[in-house]
């Protein structure tokens, strides 16, 4: 156990010696880890609303999966292959599981700790910089869109739903999808003024959880719509995680991933900007 | 490099168009209890946010612990304890995991934080609460729980901004008493208020501060010589009735001060004025003599009250 905190602390220390190298100093004590185990203790208050983050995607299975699915039979997987209905949406459901658990936390939890608890100023007391304090709340989004997809990811398999072993790769991938969307969810509320900006959170995710071929093919779209669909993040997310648990993975997946490599970085870097300039004024 | 924990010297705070604090000089010495006195505006707050490495300065030296904040912040702020003027306790979490969580912050182990929350928590008599959430607290164990935050670290230097602000009487006795014992124990503490009182108990030296500037220094006792009299008489009359009197009794006192509700005549010795202002037929409805207080330094030196 010693061993593995001595070389996490290691692990941290580099890190911190190649981000000081391209962040202004003084903005990253590398202790981002501490942040993390303040939002996992301070999740036991409410740990109800974290539990009922996994059900969510679970009634949309069931209503649309077995439901509507009931109607519509099958449907041409990403290879032209037969999937059941509850089989073509179950991916689409885990990316956005992924997705609105990163969300939560990088928006209106981040709001309310930034702007009115004054958590963020009570940290700058001490060695913690704004870096710390952007990769701390993306790490602990991204924990949380991790768990709900793990959960799901569990629901899938008992239930049958996964016909590849390449869906081992599916939470990985998952990880990737809710780090993207908790870094460009903390860096859009460094911007936010009140709660009515946060309309504009659901006016994104909204349509971007019922247009982004969750519950229907892409081709169903026109061709120029098409495009405009394969500019949201969701789609790439649904995209990828669908071949995974179908099994028709191929290099489009590293297409993906770029795209969240991509939107997790400048999410990183805006967010350490804001951060700096808000609390260090 | 002298020995002060703290050493400004032309240092300026602006903010867009608005300069709040508009070049001072500062020594704070080890071991000292430095205070800011002035009123809401006069700059305390910028001046203690540059020190707590939180605001980079727009001009000017500033050396903290021997350092530059604009360098060396992390490594500066590992080494303060600081006590913001509105609390900013974690909610989220109880008692004894605020303490927990901030040494974590500071790079504790989870051990030497353990036994530091436990030795805290009874410095400041919350020890029975230590299990309940931060929000139940009433508003003076909050403060004292801050204060206990702030000490996680064994901080060279305390920065508190108006501590007690907020407080009931009671509340701010029972925390002077817990800064007197830091004090005692030879902590260096820079302390803002805009309550005389608080500076006078507190304070071995204090920089009264006014727009943006320092207006004088010195000892609570050295400043009172230097710009207040020994005694104040203060004189109350019936609302519109004290217009006339200051002429009348102008040359009894060394200097006299009108407030919207009362007159104040400076002077040695207060029973000898009111005496004589009796003898030339001034008729107060109460009257009263006292000595001098920090009140009457700033009072001087800005031509305002301080407290409204």
């Amino acid at each position: 156990m010693s061993a593995l905190r001595e070389l996490s602390r290691e692990f941290d220390a580099r890190r911190a010696g190649l981000l000081v190298r391209v962040l202004p100093p003084g903005l990253y004590a590398g202790r981002a880890r501490m942040l993390v185990m303040r939002s996992a203790l301070a999740s036991r208050s409410v740990w109800l609303a974290i539990v009922s983050g996994f059900f969510e995607p679970l009634f949309y299975l069931i209503a649309m999966g077995q439901g509507l699915g009931s109607l519509v039979g099958t449907v041409s997987g990403p290879s032209g292959q037969q999937l059941s209905y509850a089989a073509f949406i179950a991916p689409g459901l885990l990316a956005t599981s992924a997705m609105n658990g990163a969300i939560y936390d990088s928006t209106f939890s981040f709001f309310i700790k930034l702007k009115y608890a004054k958590l963020y100023d009570a940290m700058l007391a001490t060695p913690l910089g704004p870096v710390d304090i952007a990769l701390g709340e993306i790490g602990w989004a991204l924990l949380r869109g991790g768990m709900y997809s793990a959960g799901f990811l569990g629901v899938m398999l008992t239930i049958g739903l996964i016909s590849s072993p390449w869906a081992l790769l599916a939470l990985p991938a998952a990880l990737f999808v809710a780090s993207a969307f908790a870094s460009i969810g903390i860096a859009a509320t460094s911007f936010m003024r009140s709660w009515q900006d946060f309309d504009l959170v659901q006016l994104a995710v909204v349509p971007m959880f019922l247009f982004s071929a969750t519950f229907f093919p892409l081709s169903v779209y026109p061709s120029a719509v098409q495009w405009l669909v394969q500019a949201f993040p969701l789609y790439h997310a649904v995209s990828l995680i669908r071949s995974l648990t179908t099994g028709v993975a191929g290099w489009s997946a590293l297409g993906h991933v770029t795209y969240f490599v991509v939107m997790a970085t400048v999410g990183f870097m805006v967010a350490s900007r804001r951060l700096t300039t808000l609390l260090l004024r | 490099m002298s020995d002060s924990l703290v050493q400004a010297r032309g240092l300026r705070k602006r903010f867009g168009e608005f300069e709040a604090v508009r070049g001072i000089d500062i020594d704070v010495r080890a071991g000292e209890v430095f205070g800011f006195l002035g009123p809401n505006g006069a700059g305390k707050s910028s001046t203690m946010r540059m020190i707590a490495c939180v605001s980079p300065r727009s001009d000017g030296e500033l050396q903290v612990l021997g350092m530059d904040p604009d360098v060396d912040g992390p490594q500066i702020r590992a080494r303060l304890g600081v006590v913001p003027q509105q609390d900013n306790l974690d909610v989220e979490l109880s008692v004894r995991d605020n303490l927990h969580v901030y040494g974590r912050y500071f790079g504790m182990s989870r051990a030497a934080v353990r036994v530091k929350a436990t030795e805290l928590l009874d410095f400041v008599q919350l020890t029975d609460r230590a299990d309940d959430p931060v929000e139940q607290l009433s508003g003076g164990m909050k403060r004292r729980l801050t204060i206990a935050r702030s000490l996680v670290n064994d901080p060279e230097l305390m920065l508190l901004d108006e501590p007690t602000t907020g407080l009931d009487p009671q509340a701010r006795h029972l925390l002077w008493d817990r800064l007197f014992r830091l004090k005692q124990h030879g902590a260096t503490l820079i302390i803002t208020t805009h309550y005389m009182d608080e500076a006078e108990q507190l304070c071995d030296r204090l920089v009264v501060m006014d727009g943006g500037l320092i207006v004088a220094e010195g000892s609570p006792q050295e400043l009172i010589t230097r710009y207040s009299t020994r005694e104040v008489l203060e004189l109350r009359f019936p609302p519109g009735a004290e217009a006339s009197w200051p002429e009348t009794l102008r040359d009894l006192a060394d200097r006299v001060e009108q407030l919207p509700d009362r007159l104040l005549l400076y002077a040695a010795d207060g029973e000898a004025v009111l005496a004589a202002a009796h003898r030339r037929g001034v008729q107060p409805t109460s009257t009263l003599v006292r000595r001098s207080t920090l009140e009457d330094v700033f009072l001087r030196l800005t031509g305002r009250s301080l407290v409204h």
